[in-house]
C-alpha cells in the first residue's frame, strides 16, 4: 500500500482547535462524560485523513470539492423558519433548532408526557436522562467513510434531539424537528436519536434548510434509530441546504425482532451532499424498509452510501433509491447487503433507479451484494434511463405540454417513492416541496 | 492412464494434504502429474532488469521491443498491488521465488512427428492428440514458455491468416503486429499487465485478413509445468475489415506444492464489421493465482464476445472487457465461475462505450460450492455525449452450502439522457423441492444437485462449441460430487 506524506493527511480546515475550545468552555454545565465524549471525537477528527482517491468508499465522489475552508460557528441564533412553503400539519410535538440553538418548542401534550414518552434536547437529555442517552449515543457506529465528518459532528454538535417512546406506547401524530441555518458559510451540527420501545409506534420527520436558498453553509448531522422488538418506527427527512452548500449526514438504523422500520429521505439542496446510512437487522422478523429520492439540478452532486446488514434468521430489507438528475449534475449510490452466515431465510432487496433528463448528467450505481449464507433470497437492480418516448407521446397526443407532460412522468417516477408514507400530510408537504425544485 | 510407462514419471510430491483438494481437485486428477523436462533456457528465479535481459537476449528481440519490456519492468515495480479494492490474497505471491522465463530451447514445431517424445506424452496425458483429430482448425499448443507445437492447417495459411506464436509474430510480421501490440490494454494498465509485457512469452499472434470467415475455431491448450513458474502468455488478435474468428483457449495445470502464477494478457482487434469469438475454459490446479487481462476494441459494427469459464485456480482475477470504439459496435460477455474450497473466482467484466448506438451484454453465474467464494465485479460506462447505447448486465449466484459466498459488486456510470443501462442479480439456492422432485424420482441426492446445477447454466453452456459444453457438464459433475450429504 502506498501511503501519502504524513502532512497531507490531517486536515481541519476551518474547524480549528480554537474553534472547539470555544465551543467546549460553553458547555461547562454538562456532565463530564459528555464532555469526554466530545474531546476524544476531536482528536479522531484532528487525526484522520481526508477522504482519498483511492478510497473505495468515496469512489466516483468529487473528493477535490471536500474543502473544509470557509465555515464558521454561527455566533448567534438564526431565524425561525419553518419548511417551506408547505402547509402546517399536525404534529405530537416539535423542536426548531436554528444556527445550532434551540428556537421554539412545541411540547408533548401531558397524556404523553404521562405516558413516559421523552423528547427533549440532548444536551438537556445528558443532564435528565444521562444513562439512555449513554447507552444508545453513537452506539452503533458507521463506518461507510464519512467517520471524519462524524467525529467533527460529535465533538462540535450542540443541538439536537432525544425522543423515547416507552414500550407499548403508540403516536397518532408526527414528532417534527427542524434545522436552520444561516449567515455566510454558517455550519450546523444536527443530531436526532430516536428509541422506539417494545411494541411503539412513532413517526418522526426532520427538515434541514438554509435560510437563504444561494447559501454555501455546511453541515454534518447524525440521525440514529433504534427499534427495540415488535416497534414500528417511520423516519423521514427532507434536505432542502443552499445551493453552495456542503452536507453530509449519516444514519444508522438498529432493527430488533419483529420490529419494523420505513426511513426516507428527500434529497433537493446543497452543492454537494452526502448520506450514508446503515441499518443492523439484528433479531428474527426485523425489517427495513430503506427508501431515498433525489432531484439533483444545475452542478448539484449527491452522494448516497447504503449498507443492509443482516445479523439473524429470517429478516427483511427493502431499499429503493430514485434519483431524477437534470442540467449537468452527478449523483452515486453506492449500496452494499452483507448476509451474515448465520442469517439464513434472509429476504433482501436493494434497487436505484436513475431518470436522466439531461444529456450532460451522470448517475453512477455500485449495487453490491456480499451473501454468506446460502438459503437466502437477495437480489439487486439498477437501471439508468430516459423519459420513456411513448409515455411521452401518449401525454402530447392528449394535448399536454411538453414541459408539463414531462414534469408528470418525472412525478410518476417518483410518485413511487413518496407513496409508501402512510402519512398523507407529511406527504403532501414532500410532493410541495419537490414541486417548489422543479419551479426554480 | 495406466497404459503409460511409470518409470519415466518423476512423481510430483503429494499436494499439500488439506481434505480440500479431494473435493475442488477431483477434474485436475487428468492432469496431475509431472514430467522431467530438461529445460534449456532458464532465467532463474526473481525478477530484475537482467531477467528482462537475459529474455530479450534469448528471443533475439529487436531494440524497441527490449524497451517496451523495460519500461513495462518499471511500471510493474511502480505500481501497488490493488488491495484496496482487491482481494489481500495477493500478498501472498512472492515475486522473488517466481521463474520468469523458461524454454525447452526448441523452435516451435510445424507436425507432430518432430515434436519431442517427452513433450508428446504430456499432450496425451492432457489429450491434446484428440483434440486434434477432432478439431478440424489448428493446434497451438503451449509447453511452459514457448510453442512446442503448432499446427495451422493448411486450409487457414491458405486464407492468408497468420497463426504465431508472439516471439516469431513480432520477428516476422512487425508491420503488422506492432501497430496493435499494447494498444488495447497499455502496459501500465495495471501491476499484471505490466509484469506480463516485461517477461511475456509465448501466447498467439493471430491476424485475419480483409473479409476472410475463419470456419474452424483456432485453439491453444496452455500448460505450467514447472514448479514456482509463471507462465506469461501474450496474446493479439486481428480481424480485418468484415472478418471472422473464433479462438479457443483451454487449460489444465499439474498440481504443485507451492503457488504459481499465470498472468495473461489477451488483446483483441475488431476492425469495421469484424467478429471475434474468444472462448476460454480455465482449470488450473487449485495452487494457481490467475490474474488475467483481457480487452478487446471494436471498431464500427464490429464484435467482441467473449466466453469465460472458470473451474479451476486457487485464485482467479479476470474481467474481459470490450472498447465499443465505433458505431454500433457490441461487446458480449458470457460467464460461468465455480467456487469450490479453497478457490476465490473473482471475475467479471469492462465494458466501455465510447461510440453511438454501442451495445453490451453481460450474462454471469456463478456457483460456490463448499466454502468457495465467487466474485462478480463489473464495470460499465457511458461517458457524456453519446446516444443510442444500451447495456444489459444479469448476474445469477448460486449457493450449494451454507458456508458457501457469493459476492456482487459492479459499477455502472451513465451520461446524458439518451442512453440506458439495466442491472439485475439475484442469489439463491438450489430449491429443496426441486431436489425432492428427482429424488423421489430415483436420483441420488448428488445427482438431482448436479442435475440443478448443470440446468442453472445449460443456456449459457448451450452457446460453447459442442466439444466444451459436453467437457464442461462432466467437469460440473465431477465438482458437485461430494457436495451434499
Amino acid at each position: 500500500m502506498s501511503s501519502l506524506p504524513a502532512s497531507n493527511s490531517p486536515s481541519t480546515g476551518s474547524f480549528t482547535q480554537d474553534v472547539f475550545v470555544r465551543s467546549l468552555a460553553s458547555l461547562s454545565h454538562l456532565p463530564g462524560w459528555w464532555l469526554d465524549l466530545k474531546n476524544k471525537a476531536w482528536n479522531e477528527y484532528q487525526a484522520l485523513p481526508m477522504p482519498r482517491r483511492t478510497d473505495e468508499l468515496w469512489r466516483n465522489a468529487s473528493i477535490q470539492n471536500l474543502r473544509l475552508d470557509g465555515f464558521v460557528l454561527p455566533e448567534r441564533a438564526g431565524p425561525l423558519l419553518l419548511p417551506g412553503s408547505s402547509p402546517a400539519f399536525k404534529a405530537a410535538a416539535g423542536l426548531a433548532f436554528a444556527n445550532n440553538r434551540l428556537q421554539a418548542t412545541t411540547p408533548l401534550p401531558p397524556d404523553l408526557k404521562r405516558k413516559g414518552v421523552i423528547f427533549e434536547t440532548i444536551e438537556h437529555a445528558a443532564v435528565e436522562h444521562g444513562e439512555l442517552l449513554r447507552r444508545h449515543f453513537l452506539a452503533q457506529p458507521v463506518k461507510l467513510g464519512s467517520e471524519k465528518f462524524t467525529a467533527l459532528h460529535t465533538a462540535l454538535m450542540t443541538a439536537g434531539a432525544l425522543l423515547y417512546v416507552p414500550p407499548g406506547v403508540e403516536l397518532a401524530e408526527p414528532i417534527v424537528i427542524t434545522h436552520v441555518v444561516e449567515g455566510p458559510g454558517a455550519a450546523i451540527f444536527p443530531h436526532t436519536l430516536v428509541i422506539a420501545g417494545e411494541n411503539a409506534k412513532v413517526t418522526v420527520a426532520e427538515f434541514f434548510l438554509s435560510a437563504d436558498p444561494a447559501a454555501g453553509n455546511f453541515s454534518s448531522g447524525v440521525n440514529d434509530l433504534h427499534a427495540e422488538p415488535g416497534s414500528q418506527l417511520t423516519y423521514l427527512s427532507a434536505q432542502n441546504w443552499g445551493r453552495g452548500s456542503l452536507s453530509f449526514q449519516t444514519n444508522s438504523t438498529v432493527v430488533q425482532r419483529d420490529a419494523r422500520v420505513l426511513s426516507l429521505n428527500v434529497h433537493l439542496g446543497g452543492r454537494q451532499s452526502r448520506h450514508e446510512s446503515h441499518s443492523r437487522l439484528q433479531g428474527p422478523g426485523a425489517h427495513s424498509e430503506m427508501l431515498a429520492l433525489t432531484v439533483a439540478q444545475d452542478a448539484q452532486e449527491f452522494d448516497q452510501r447504503t449498507l443492509q446488514s443482516h445479523l439473524a434468521p429470517h429478516t427483511s430489507s427493502n431499499l429503493l433509491y430514485k434519483n431524477a438528475l437534470l442540467d449537468t449534475a452527478k449523483t452515486i449510490f453506492s449500496g452494499l447487503i452483507i448476509v451474515d452466515p448465520d442469517a439464513q431465510k434472509t429476504d433482501a432487496y436493494q434497487s436505484n433507479r436513475n431518470l436522466l433528463l439531461s444529456s450532460e448528467a451522470e448517475a453512477n450505481s455500485l449495487p453490491g451484494l456480499e451473501i454468506q449464507a446460502n438459503d437466502v433470497r437477495c437480489t439487486h437492480g439498477a437501471t439508468s434511463g430516459h423519459i420513456d418516448d411513448e409515455q411521452m407521446f401518449y401525454l402530447e397526443a392528449r394535448g399536454i405540454p411538453r414541459q408539463t407532460a414531462k414534469e408528470l412522468l418525472v412525478f410518476g417516477f417518483l410518485e413511487e417513492v413518496l407513496e409508501k408514507l402512510e402519512n398523507e400530510e407529511l406527504h403532501s408537504a414532500l410532493r410541495e416541496m419537490i414541486k417548489n425544485k422543479f419551479k426554480r | 492412464m495406466s497404459s503409460l510407462s511409470d518409470t519415466e514419471l518423476i512423481p510430483t510430491p503429494p499436494p499439500s494434504e488439506n481434505s480440500a483438494n479431494s473435493v475442488a481437485g477431483i477434474d485436475q486428477a487428468l492432469g496431475d502429474f509431472s514430467y522431467d523436462v530438461k529445460y534449456a533456457l532458464d532465467a532463474g528465479t526473481g525478477l530484475t532488469e537482467k531477467t528482462v535481459d537475459y529474455i530479450s537476449a534469448v528471443k533475439k528481440e529487436a531494440p524497441w521491443l527490449r524497451e517496451f519490456r523495460m519500461n513495462a519492468l518499471k511500471a510493474f515495480f511502480a505500481k501497488p498491488l490493488p488491495t484496496h479494492w482487491a482481494t489481500r490474497d495477493l500478498e501472498n505471491i512472492n515475486f522473488d521465488k517466481i521463474r520468469y522465463y523458461l524454454a525447452s530451447g526448441q523452435k516451435p514445431k510445424r507436425t507432430w512427428d518432430e515434436v519431442p517424445e517427452d513433450i508428446k506424452r504430456t499432450f496425451e496425458r492432457l489429450g491434446v492428440p484428440e483434440q486434434e483429430r477432432k478439431y478440424l482448425a489448428g493446434v497451438e499448443a503451449q509447453f511452459d514458455s514457448e510453442a512446442a507445437y503448432s499446427n495451422i492447417r493448411e486450409v487457414v495459411s491458405k486464407q492468408g491468416v497468420i497463426f504465431l506464436n508472439s516471439t516469431a509474430a513480432l520477428r516476422e510480421h512487425p508491420d503488422i503486429f506492432r501497430k496493435w501490440f499494447g494498444k488495447v490494454i497499455p502496459t501500465g494498465d495495471n501491476k499484471f499487465s505490466a509484469l506480463n509485457s516485461a517477461v511475456f512469452s509465448g501466447g498467439s499472434f493471430i491476424y485475419v485478413p480483409p473479409g476472410v470467415k475463419v470456419s474452424h475455431p483456432l485453439q491453444a491448450y496452455f500448460r505450467i509445468n514447472a514448479e514456482n513458474f509463471g507462465q506469461f502468455e501474450r496474446t493479439l488478435i486481428i480481424c480485418d475489415e468484415g472478418s471472422e474468428v473464433t479462438y479457443m483457449e483451454g487449460c489444465t495445470a499439474p498440481k504443485f506444492s507451492t503457488s504459481t502464477l499465470h498472468s495473461a494478457v489477451v488483446e483483441l482487434v475488431a476492425l469495421k464489421g469484424a467478429k471475434i469469438q474468444y472462448i476460454t475454459v480455465q482449470n488450473w490446479a487449485p495452487n494457481v493465482y490467475n490474474l488475467v487481462t483481457k480487452r478487446g476494441l471494436a471498431l464500427e459494427e464490429a464484435v467482441i464476445k467473449w466466453i469465460d469459464c472458470n473451474i479451476g485456480s486457487h485464485l482467479t482475477m479476470k474481467y474481459p472487457g470490450a472498447v465499443l470504439k465505433g458505431r454500433k459496435a457490441r461487446g458480449e460477455v458470457l460467464s460461468i465461475a465455480l467456487a469450490n474450497d479453497g478457490q476465490h473466482q473473482d471475475t467479471g467484466a469492462k465494458m466501455v462505450h465510447a461510440a453511438d448506438e454501442t451495445t453490451s451484454n453481460i450474462i454471469a453465474k456463478s456457483i460456490s460450492v463448499g466454502q468457495g467464494r465467487s466474485t462478480y465485479r463489473g464495470l460499465v460506462h457511458i461517458p457524456r455525449h453519446l446516444r443510442g447505447c444500451r447495456s444489459n448486465t444479469e448476474c445469477d449466484a448460486l449457493l450449494i452450502n451454507t458456508n458457501s459466498r457469493t459476492d456482487t459488486y459492479p459499477a455502472i456510470t451513465v451520461r446524458g439522457d439518451l442512453n440506458s443501462v439495466q442491472h439485475e442479480a439475484s442469489v439463491s439456492k438450489v430449491s429443496e423441492e426441486m431436489i425432492f422432485y428427482m429424488q423421489s424420482r430415483g436420483l441420488t441426492e448428488g445427482q438431482a444437485m448436479s442435475l440443478a446445477v448443470n440446468g442453472f447454466v445449460n443456456d449459457l453452456v448451450r452457446q460453447f462449441p459442442m466439444e466444451y459444453s459436453v467437457e464442461l457438464k462432466r467437469l460440473i459433475d465431477l465438482e458437485m460430487e461430494g457436495s451434499v450429504g
